[in-house]
């Protein structure tokens, strides 16, 4: 019944946005508004439909209703509460349905909040999310649908279909199978959210910009109306690799963060296109330049948003001959190879009368630094795109599928990673339209200088490595130039409204939140670059075999190991928990207790690490093996990872920045308010 | 002096010699794991064999222990899986064949992107003869300026 209700829901959504869509282009052409305001009704109600749906499928999911395919497959009786609602998300058909109800809210929102500003715009940013959700709200209904009910074949064989296929009997599993035990983390059950989230909010970003080609508007409008909704998807898309990288570090025991796999990639790609039109942007804002480029940007992030979604739920990464076997994968080849031949085609068509308001005064100016930095961003993301995707090209091809491993992103990437934070902090110091060499210089002077001390400081503590060095060289550079912003905007207000330092600064940042929140995340990012070199040029690691009260060193570290238990929890898993005492530079600092879990339903075993945290360093210690019967010994693996911590510190830096560059701003709104005031006035 | 010479030579020699085992000098955990590193689990996605925990990785690296007992060298070892299982075991691709273009399309990428990066600035500049009074540089003090402007008017 329930299940019932929530597919008849989501077919209702579906026929809303399909008559959304067509009844938005049509309004134009026919020149009829009040059909645009029934197109806008439907738009509207599609959020309702979708979220009632939603709750069905979370009702069957906490009232253990396992007749339900979808329910018997993601939870089972032993979970808690939290988990079953939480695998709304964790299956197949119930993730295409939970991004369908987020992008569905975005869309509610937006649709709201920018009715009256942005008419004009209204019938196609109707008509692009629209079909966008009806895209995946399709795919739901039609290929992946969470509702269908479990049908028991005469062979005893059961089968799952919405309607009773003829010859079997209504089956209801005494239990589910239960989420998937790498899920069952906090990390994940935030994480996947987070990036959905990212994901669908730059879909507004894109449908505005679509909506400004149709309309033939070749001003910054679209990216007024849309500049909050791409920062705040790029928050989330960040917090989102965060929150991933955190979950790896503790619960897939490889001592690392970050493994450049395909999935962590598909979220990676349209970050990184996402961060070079988030600056890009502001060349147009300013100068009224480079409108063709962000246009290609925002449909190339998007095209990654569905990119990602495709890798992560069409099967093709196991095998390109995965991706057939079931109608998703086409469904989403299909899907991203229309809409953006179809956005090329549209920009191509405006391609004339998106020429630059302005021209380049100077080669070293601001905006050619925005330029380097996209041509970095994309640089990036056409690697990893490359890496991610060359292991299908080569199954296709040779019939032989090949790995590309961390080993390929981190030398091809690693440079160009470098590159962009030195840009990181020399751009900012360069005037718009054109910048001096002896003015840079002038500025760079002190900056320079302090680096040198720095580095030299290095070389006095012992660190060789000429890689380090150099990128320890360029963060201290980015800090000192980014603090010195700081400093001298301060300074000038200081001067200029005889404010004491604290609230020079403070003020400085509450009236400009863009520029001095970019500016923190640009500390953020030193904090984790500084994390990241630490990590990986100063890791180290050993494996031992060691009895009870034996020892292992590593750097100014010692294990001992004393001992280990093995239980079965009460959710089913067996565990075995080691016991062991760490010291660091002989004094004992606590102990640890990594452990294996194995989780006999799903035959998945799982390492969880014991990690002693400082700001220096993260001693990760691996349980490998042991002897099961008796206590002879265990095996263990342990890394020392140098400055890890500062990528999470630098992470909570950078989403603090983000958060004061998105936030709300009167003052801006305000100086906004012309130009939005110039599209309510056409559409009136 | 030239026995000096030859003496150093083989020293030499012997030191950069690849690390081989005699018979029944075990190999340690962080010798086999140096090698496992470099391929993937066989049954998980994109997992490197050094910390996969399943039970074919622990078979995976009893095999590499194995052949580094019996005096095999790294590439060897890869060598061998890569035969045996395909190529996709191995964490970087080789340079053979199609997967030469893994390594080659990013910096042509690169190299592109640079070169079109400079003519599309080299395009958009005015043409240097005009006078440069006429477009004062936009220095970040005019812009505190007009923040202060902004400011002023405001209250």
């Amino acid at each position: 019944m329930i299940a019932n209700l929530g597919y008849f829901a989501l077919v209702l959504a579906l026929l809303c946005t399909l008559y959304a869509a067509g009844l938005g282009v049509l309004s134009v052409s026919q020149r009829r508004p009040d059909w645009l305001e029934s197109a806008h009704h439907a738009a509207l109600l599609v959020w309702p439909l979708v979220t009632l749906s939603s709750l069905c499928l979370i009702t069957l999911l906490v009232t253990d209703q396992y007749q339900i395919s979808y329910v018997a497959n993601a939870t089972s009786r032993s979970m808690p509460l939290y988990l079953k609602v939480t695998a709304w998300w964790g299956g197949q058909a119930g993730s295409l349905l939970f991004w369908s109800w987020l992008m569905s809210t975005f869309a509610f929102v937006a649709m709201l909040r920018n009715w009256e500003h942005d008419r004009d715009l209204m019938p196609y940013v109707i008509a692009v999310t629209m079909i966008t959700i009806a895209f995946f709200v399709g795919l739901v209904v039609f290929i992946e649908n969470p509702f269908t009910r479990l049908w028991q074949l005469p062979t005893g064989d059961t089968v799952a279909a919405m309607m009773q296929p003829a010859g079997t009997l209504p089956f209801t599993p005494a239990d589910g199978r239960g989420l998937n035990p790498l899920l069952r983390h906090l990390g994940m059950i935030i994480h996947p959210p987070m990036l959905y989230l990212g994901f669908v909010s730059f879909v507004i970003p894109y449908a505005f910009a679509m909506a400004a080609l149709l309309t033939h508007r070749t001003d910054a409008a679209w990216l007024r109306a849309t500049r909050r909704w791409t920062l705040v998807g790029w928050l989330f898309l960040s917090l989102g690799l965060l929150l991933g990288g955190r979950w790896a570090y503790d619960v897939l025991g490889w001592g690392g963060y970050w493994g450049w796999d395909p999935v962590e990639n598909a979220a990676f790609m349209p970050w990184l296109t996402g961060t070079a039109f988030l600056h890009s942007v502001m060349i147009q804002e300013k100068r009224g330049m480079l409108k063709k480029w962000n246009i290609v940007l925002i449909i190339l992030t998007y095209a990654l948003v569905i990119f990602g979604t495709f890798l992560t739920r069409s099967g093709v990464l196991s095998s390109v001959h995965a991706f057939a076997q079931s109608a998703i994968g086409p469904a989403f080849f299909i899907f991203i190879g229309l809409t953006f031949i179809g956005s090329l085609a549209l920009l191509f068509r405006e391609w004339d009368h998106l020429r630059s308001d302005n021209q380049l005064d100077g080669l070293l100016s601001r905006e050619s630094a925005f330029l380097l930095n996209n041509l970095l961003f994309m640089g990036i993301a056409i690697s990893v795109f490359w890496g991610t995707v060359f292991p299908m090209i080569s199954e296709l091809v040779t019939n032989e599928k090949i790995s590309v491993g961390p080993p390929f992103y981190n030398r091809v990437t690693g440079p160009q990673f470098a590159a962009l934070v030195l840009l990181m902090g020399v751009a900012p110091l360069l005037a718009w339209r054109k910048a001096s060499a002896r003015q840079l210089g002038r500025l760079l002077l002190w900056p320079f200088l302090l680096t040198v001390v720095v580095v030299i400081a290095l070389l006095a503590f012992g660190i060789y490595n000429w890689g380090a060095l150099l990128g320890f060289g360029i963060t201290a550079l980015v800090t000192f130039t980014t603090l010195m912003e700081f400093g001298r905007g301060a300074l000038a207000r200081m001067r200029v409204n005889h404010e004491d330092p604290f609230t020079a600064l403070t003020t400085l940042i509450a009236r400009n939140r863009r520029r001095y929140g970019g500016y923190i995340i640009h500390l953020g990012v030193v904090l984790m670059a500084i994390g990241v070199i630490g990590s990986n040029f100063f890791q180290q690691e050993t494996q031992g075999h060691l009895r009870p009260g034996e020892q292992l060193t590593l750097g100014r570290y010692v294990m001992t190991y004393d001992g280990l238990t093995e239980f079965t929890h009460t959710d089913g898993r067996d565990v075995a928990r080691a016991v062991v005492s760490v010291y660091r530079d002989g004094v004992a600092v606590g102990q640890l207790f990594p452990r294996r879990d194995f989780y006999s339903e799903t035959n998945q075993p799982m390492t969880i690490p014991g990690v002693r945290s400082s700001v220096e360093d993260d001693f990760y210690i691996l349980l490998v093996s042991w002897e099961p019967i008796g206590d002879s010994g265990a095996t263990f693996k342990i890394y020392l990872n140098p400055l890890v911590n500062w990528i999470w510190a630098g992470g909570l830096v950078f989403i603090l920045g983000t958060l004061v560059a998105a936030w709300p701003d009167m003052l801006e709104e305000k100086r906004l308010a012309p130009a939005t005031a110039y599209a309510t006035q056409k559409a009136a | 002096m030239p026995r000096f010479f030859f003496v150093l030579i083989l020293l030499l020699g012997l030191l950069f010699a690849p690390r081989a085992f005699a018979q029944g000098n075990a190999p340690t955990d962080d010798q086999v794991n140096q090698v496992a590193k470099k391929l993937f689990c066989p049954v998980c996605e994109n997992v490197p064999l050094d910390v996969c925990p399943t039970q074919a990785c622990a078979q995976w690296r009893a095999t590499i222990r194995e052949k580094l007992s019996a005096g095999w060298d790294e590439q060897q070892i890869l060598d061998y899986f890569a035969a045996q299982y395909g190529e996709r075991v191995l964490a970087q691709p080789s340079t053979r064949g199609l997967n030469v273009f893994v390594w080659l399309i990013p910096p042509i990428v690169i190299g592109v992107g640079l070169f079109v990066l400079w003519r599309v600035l080299n395009g958009m500049t005015k043409p240097s003869a005009e006078p440069e009074a006429a477009t004062p540089p936009l220095s970040n003090d005019a812009y505190v300026a007009r923040l202060e402007k902004e400011l002023k008017d405001r209250r």
